[in-house]
């Protein structure tokens, strides 16, 4: 591992100007759950690493039905999973954060970090100069690729690891970001590149710039939502396929639907065409698969991850019959 | 660039010079001489390596002891009291939790966090307390047993 110098600034401004200096050089840092790993692994190489959890005015959690929800990005994992507020007025976020790593891993990692975590490639995480790391190929197209992507690869194709992140798309949520240029805000669909588009980086975050609050909008009556994972093991691991469901029905008929997929993409993934076609269908079973049948029939699969295609079939239905049933 | 942290490990207030990358894990062990915290997997997927920080179960191989500053720590070595195990060690003897003892400390470190915060929990509650926390000996059972009855 690299020696690094610890930098821990009390404020956003004073974080702003260290990375405004220094940002290619500069780690941020929050629960460290995934970037010590990186750093151990020789992965990340930056001699400074920014601690960001001094900052105050970070972590919070805060909802009103007017204005709806808003987290810090330095809110950890188990305190989102275990708010209140938001298992009452946003199912899917609570049932996305329970469903992230350990109990452990829950009360270190913070949202800001798990929406940024890198990929869980291992051609990433190993000693391969794959084009993630500026290298000339994709290891993982003509070699194991049994978690890899179905859609959206190319010339990379890792899956995004981030359970919050499919939550959140799902529910059109909001990405604040700070720089020492100001803040922007953004819809979190934006925030995530595919590799065609960058296939080094999984955001649009320059360095400098600093994720620090996402904004959720209220919740409108009578909305139900749902997450779902299926894992490899099922105790805790990262999600092979997961969907994350917002549905407004009436009388078991759909009015809108705005679904959510991980797993399946180098970015958390959705597809506007299903979520339309969805619309004044009646929720049964047999309803349901006539409509999820061509579910990404275009899909490139890889040679060992084919079976993602019915998984993610099988749990949208799962799902959506729980959420109206 | 070696800093001094300060910390409250066990109840004792240190004050130690030490690089801020380096691990918790082994701040414990090599420095402190807490041998008690073990190191598995050095990944997060163990648990071996459990403490208590703040009342909160982590993974202290994926912390680096920067990230303690101010902050109070137990170990499995702070829960005997006056030469007396805690209650929650001798419910692991009597229940038979403990074979090759391994992951014990990691295991009792995370059913300690829960009973700060929830003394009565349900086996549902205890599994998913436990859940970062590897045992491949007992099968678990005995172990659900004493963190219930302690």
């Amino acid at each position: 591992m690299t020696d690094f110098d610890y930098i821990q600034p009390t404020t956003l401004q004073e974080a702003s100007k260290v990375l405004s200096s220094d940002g290619i050089n500069t780690l941020i840092y929050a629960g460290g759950t995934d970037a010590l790993s990186l750093l151990k692994n020789d992965i990340y190489k930056q001699h400074k690493v920014l601690n960001l959890k001094k900052i105050e005015g970070l972590n919070y959690i805060s909802f009103d039905k007017t204005n709806g929800l808003r987290i810090g990005a330095l809110a950890t994992i188990s305190e989102i999973g275990s708010s209140p507020e938001i298992k009452e007025n946003y199912n899917i976020i609570h049932e996305a954060a329970n469903e992230i790593a350990s109990p452990q891993l829950r009360n270190m990692g913070t949202l800001g970090g798990n929406l940024c975590q890198r990929p869980r490639c291992w051609y990433y995480r190993e000693d391969f100069d794959c084009i993630r790391k500026g290298g000339g190929e994709c290891f993982a197209y003509e070699g194991r690729n049994k978690f890899h992507c179905i859609v959206g690869g190319g010339p990379c194709y890792i899956v995004h690891p981030s359970d919050m992140a499919v939550a959140l798309l799902a529910l059109d949520a909001k990405v604040v970001i700070h720089s020492n240029n100001g803040e922007r805000t953004i819809p979190i669909n934006d925030l995530y590149v595919l590799p065609q588009d960058d296939p080094m980086n999984e955001t649009i975050l320059k360095p400098g710039e600093i994720v620090k609050e996402i904004q959720v909008q209220p919740p409108v009556k009578g909305i139900k939502s749902g997450y779902v994972k299926f894992k490899e093991r099922d105790t805790w691991d990262f999600a092979v396929v997961s969907v994350g469901a917002v549905i407004n029905s009436t009388n078991g008929i759909i009015n809108n639907v705005n679904i959510a997929f991980g797993g399946i993409a180098p970015k958390p993934w959705s597809e506007k065409s299903l979520n339309k076609s969805l619309s004044s269908v009646r929720i049964n079973e047999n309803e349901l698969e006539g409509k999820l049948k061509n579910l990404f029939s275009n899909a490139e699969t890889l040679s060992e991850n084919a079976y993602k295609v019915p998984l993610v079939r099988n749990l949208t239905k799962r799902l959506l019959l729980r959420l109206v049933q | 660039m070696i800093r001094r942290i300060n910390l409250t490990i066990n109840g004792d207030k240190v004050g130690i010079d030490v690089q801020p990358s380096m691990r918790l894990l082994d701040v414990l062990r090599e420095i402190l001489n807490l041998t008690g915290t073990k190191e598995g997997c050095s990944i997060g997927e163990c648990g071996a390596c459990t403490v208590v920080i703040n009342g909160n179960a982590v993974n202290s191989c994926l912390i680096v002891i920067g990230q303690c500053e101010g902050s109070e720590i137990t170990t499995i070595e702070g829960l005997e009291k006056n030469g007396e195990l805690n209650k929650l060690q001798k419910s692991f003897m009597e229940k038979g939790a403990v074979q090759c003892g391994f992951c014990t400390p990691g295991m009792i470190m995370s059913a300690y966090a829960l009973l700060l915060k929830n003394p009565n929990p349900t086996e549902v509650e205890i599994q998913e307390a436990i859940a970062g926390n590897l045992c491949r000996c007992t099968g678990y059972k005995q172990i659900i047993e004493a963190i219930k009855s302690p």
